[in-house]
């Protein structure tokens, strides 16, 4: 059995899944039923001046049937008293000594709200703290979230200030709602912080309903933007991650991975692409904390399976393969291929080259069932025609190079070489 | 015991009578079936429809929520597709064809999905169609069965005024009278024709019996084309000794009886042989044992490989308790005092394929004796061939020929269906239906 065993800035936790600053950290009874299911840790619900919230909160994506394809609130920071949270902190943190517990801070903009808060905090003996330089929604209006996260010269203010007293690791959390998170990351290390997390959630509409025309939430008949995550945002947290892992600077801090982790798959992808652990909500809302057993039980068969030891073996793997559209081979070409064996006949494949792409299948009408080949020289190696097959492995694409030699578009632009024909 | 009627209560025989075809209860039902369906492109279900339904649109308006569209989707091809989603063998058409069958997985239960746009159209009386301001031109039809209602319903959208010629009380032909009532309900039969009439323009006339209370020369006359949409009628006869004891009854009859009357009021055996292993044969058995019968006997003279109907009907049938023998032919009926008491019947067994290309069960000499009390025959029906051959319409042994664009030898007269094809589904009448419209108008544009 591989060993889950995770350290994230000399934070210890049995495994590397932790619950994202969210509503299923935002009491002591949530916080319990998460270790007693077997989560690593937690990120405690962001706290600061209290607030208040409104009815309802959430709206989702639903594609297909399928729900909660991706997850939206328009919740802000804890409603609860500051001392409640503090003090359930603390009990937590004695009754689980192995977890990691870190706590979520938003202050008011100034340096005296964050040296209370920061302290506050460490009193309770909770393992780190994450700031809160995310949140999409209610909180920027106030000048807080992700208004502080958008100016890198702020964030780098707020962090010193933060740093100025902080004894415990302190993350920052990253919001996506940015061109690119490198600027603020490279800031707020500057300010000193000794971690990153990413991504917050995404300003977003999920929806409208099509009778009272008011989007989704519908508080009292009106809406606002709010926050988006889900599996929707896996692909947009691991671009973002992945321009942190890549850049010399913010490489030097670990990364906490977060945005729409639902499965170990997910996590194990996050953590090759540089974050050394992951953190989770929509998932557990969703299905309740349970999920945790098949994240642990899957990543530690994957890295059985493949032989890795420990977790920090295979973190950053992929970082390399992640490369420039120049560097990109133009001489490497497949082509799909068509299991005949394996094809049930759906016509998937065929009407989606056809109708959006490069018209490189062939129909023979049958009845009821039609026979389809790949033109091969008309082929792009688009991989669309394999993605709409609903069988595996019956469109394989194969390797017929055209060239042998390795050519990128900079190489190819110098010799002066041909472009398509048509 | 004999034969005898109400040998069960009125609570089992409702359970035993009920639609076996239970609905989504929930639109999550459908929507999840729906989601489960691929889209497939030129797909093999819709192929393999005789009415061409697009089945992978209405599907994914199930799943989009446009239950609306998705009845017209239906409606457009197949006016019957409420009927036609509880007596069609899928298993053999749309269900048979689905991709998944090729990965060993269920089909999509295309329907079940089917009755669930269908049935709320029906239940709310949406109104998905509009027919054309009437043009002056008049069609009868004969026969308010599936072909003929098809057809009536294509019309009239166009605007021709239709009237059709009904000879019994109901509207829809063998789906109200011919087939098992546990498939759809004398409600549901008396709600789709309804529903079908709708649209306007379509008077029914019923009791109105061709060849009885009017004559083919007639509505010739009175109407500028004519479709006979007859179906076919009397039962096959087994052509052996013994056949017209008490207690043996043509199946065709005996389901009229059962979908005309109280089920209380019919009567069935203790041992009830039935002749015959086709759809109709099926009805008869299952509904005789609902009805109480102690024993059904099904016999067939071929092997269960060659049985007309499909694995879906015989799992029914053996679910019901009905017995088979196979590779048996009836032979003769012995009675006594004038009532059926045994029935000898031949072995067989197969030899080369015949005309249908099954292997033909040959007589091997060997016999052997049934205790019965009741014989029902279900050896298939014989076209009206009289009254065609009457009205000097060409055909083959009382099936009407007609041409590709659905009309006789006579001109304006039009036929299709079973009248014309010898007997086969709903589905099939219902596009022998659209088809002859279709002649119908080209021929109405022409003349």
């Amino acid at each position: 059995m591989a060993n889950l065993q995770s350290t994230f800035l000399g934070i210890k936790s049995p495994n590397p899944f932790w619950l994202a600053s969210a509503p299923p950290t935002d009491k002591k009874i949530n916080v319990l039923r998460a270790f007693e299911a077997g989560w690593g840790g937690v990120v405690w619900k962001t706290l600061g001046s209290q607030v208040k919230n409104v009815s309802s909160r959430y709206s989702t994506l639903d594609y297909n049937g399928q729900k909660v394809m991706g997850f939206n609130n328009i919740e802000l920071i804890s409603d609860r008293p500051l001392e409640v949270n503090l003090k359930e902190i603390r009990e937590v943190v004695r009754e689980f000594p192995d977890r990691a517990m870190i706590v979520s801070l938003m202050a008011d903009n100034d340096r005296k709200s964050w040296h209370e808060m920061v302290k506050k905090t460490e009193d309770t003996g909770a393992h780190g703290i994450e700031l809160n330089f995310g949140c999409p929604h209610g909180m920027v209006e106030r000048g807080m979230g992700a208004s502080v996260g958008q100016d890198p010269e702020i964030a780098k203010m707020v962090v010193e200030w933060v740093m100025e007293v902080a004894k415990i690791p302190v993350i920052t959390k990253l919001t996506p709602n940015v061109h690119s998170v490198v600027p603020a990351a490279q800031a707020v290390i500057a300010g000193g912080t000794n971690g990153l997390s990413l991504i917050n959630t995404i300003q977003s509409v999920t929806g409208i309903d099509l009778d009272t025309l008011v989007p989704n939430p519908n508080v009292g008949g009106k809406s606002v933007f709010g926050g988006y995550c889900g599996p929707a945002v896996k692909p947009i947290a691991l671009k973002f991650l992945t321009t942190l892992s890549q850049d010399k600077i913010a490489q030097k801090v670990p990364i906490s991975g977060i945005g729409g982790i639902s499965t170990w798959r997910d996590a194990v992808e996050f953590m090759l692409l540089g974050a050394s652990n992951v953190q989770v909500c929509t998932a557990a809302m969703h299905y309740g904390f349970r999920i945790v057993r098949d994240m642990c039980d899957g990543m530690s068969n994957w890295m059985d399976e493949k032989g890795y030891k420990s977790i920090d073996e295979f973190v950053g793997l992929s970082v390399p393969n992640v490369t420039r559209w120049e560097e990109l081979d133009i001489n490497f070409h497949i082509t799909a291929k068509i299991d005949q064996d394996k094809c049930i006949h759906c016509g998937l494949c065929y009407i989606a080259c056809e109708d959006t792409s490069h018209q490189s299948i062939d129909i023979e009408r049958g009845n009821p069932y039609n026979k389809y080949t790949i033109k091969e020289e008309e082929c792009v190696g688009c991989n669309l025609c394999k993605i709409v097959c609903p069988v595996n492995d019956c469109i394989t694409m194969e390797e017929h190079r055209k060239g042998p030699e390795y050519l990128n578009w900079i190489e190819f632009q110098k010799r002066g070489l041909p472009l398509n024909d048509h | 015991m004999g034969i005898k009627n109400n040998r069960l209560s009125t609570e089992e025989l409702v359970a035993n009578f009920s639609d076996i075809h239970p609905p989504f209860e929930h639109a999550e039902g459908a929507i999840l079936e729906a989601n489960r369906c691929i889209n497939c492109y030129d797909a093999p279900c819709t192929k393999s429809c005789p009415t061409s339904i697009d089945v992978p649109l209405f599907i994914k308006q199930i799943s989009s929520g446009n239950i609306k569209g998705s009845a017209r989707t239906i409606f457009t091809s197949n006016i019957m597709g409420g009927g036609c989603s509880k007596v069609c063998p899928v298993e053999k058409l749309c269900e048979g064809a689905c991709v998944y069958n090729l990965r060993e997985e269920e089909p999509i239960s295309i329907a079940k999905l089917q009755r669930y746009s269908t049935g709320i159209a029906i239940h709310e009386k949406w109104k998905l169609f509009e027919r054309k301001p009437s043009n002056g031109k008049k069609v009868a039809v004969v026969g308010a069965g599936p072909a003929g209602l098809a057809c009536a319903h294509a019309l009239s959208l166009q605007g021709i005024d239709v009237t059709v010629f009904e000879k019994e009380e109901k509207g829809g032909g063998l789906m109200t009278y011919g087939v098992a009532a546990y498939k759809v309900t004398p409600e549901s039969c008396k709600e789709e024709v309804d529903y079908i009439t709708s649209i306007g323009g379509i008077d029914i006339q019923y009791k109105k019996e061709l060849g009885k209370d009017i004559s083919l020369a007639e509505l010739q006359k009175k109407y500028d084309a004519v479709f006979l949409g007859i179906g076919v009628g009397i039962a096959r006869e087994l052509s052996i000794p013994g056949e017209e004891l008490e207690g043996v009854e043509d199946a065709i009859s005996f389901i009229y009886n059962l979908r005309t009357n109280d089920y209380a009021k019919i009567s069935v055996g203790d041992k009830v042989a039935v002749i015959g292993m086709g759809m109709t044969a099926i009805d008869a058995a299952t509904q005789s044992k609902r009805l109480g019968a102690k024993e059904v006997t099904m016999i067939y003279r071929r092997t269960e490989n060659e049985k007309p109907c499909t694995d879906v009907e015989l799992d029914l049938a053996k679910l019901d308790g009905c017995s088979f023998i196979w590779l048996a032919a009836p032979k003769e009926i012995i009675g006594e005092n004038g009532k059926a008491k045994k029935l000898v019947c031949t072995k067989m067994k197969l030899g080369e394929p015949d005309a249908s290309g099954r292997r033909a069960p040959v007589d091997t000499g060997e016999t052997f004796t049934i205790e019965v009390d009741m014989v029902i025959k279900a050896a298939g029906q014989i076209p009206f061939e009289e009254l065609v051959a009457k009205a000097d319409i060409k055909n083959n042994s009382g099936k009407i020929s007609i041409n590709n664009k659905a009309e006789t030898n006579l001109k304006g007269v039009f036929a299709g269906g079973d009248a014309v094809n010898g007997g086969k589904e709903v589905v099939d009448a219902v596009q022998a239906g659209k088809d002859a419209a279709k002649g119908i108008l080209e021929f109405l544009k022409a003349h």
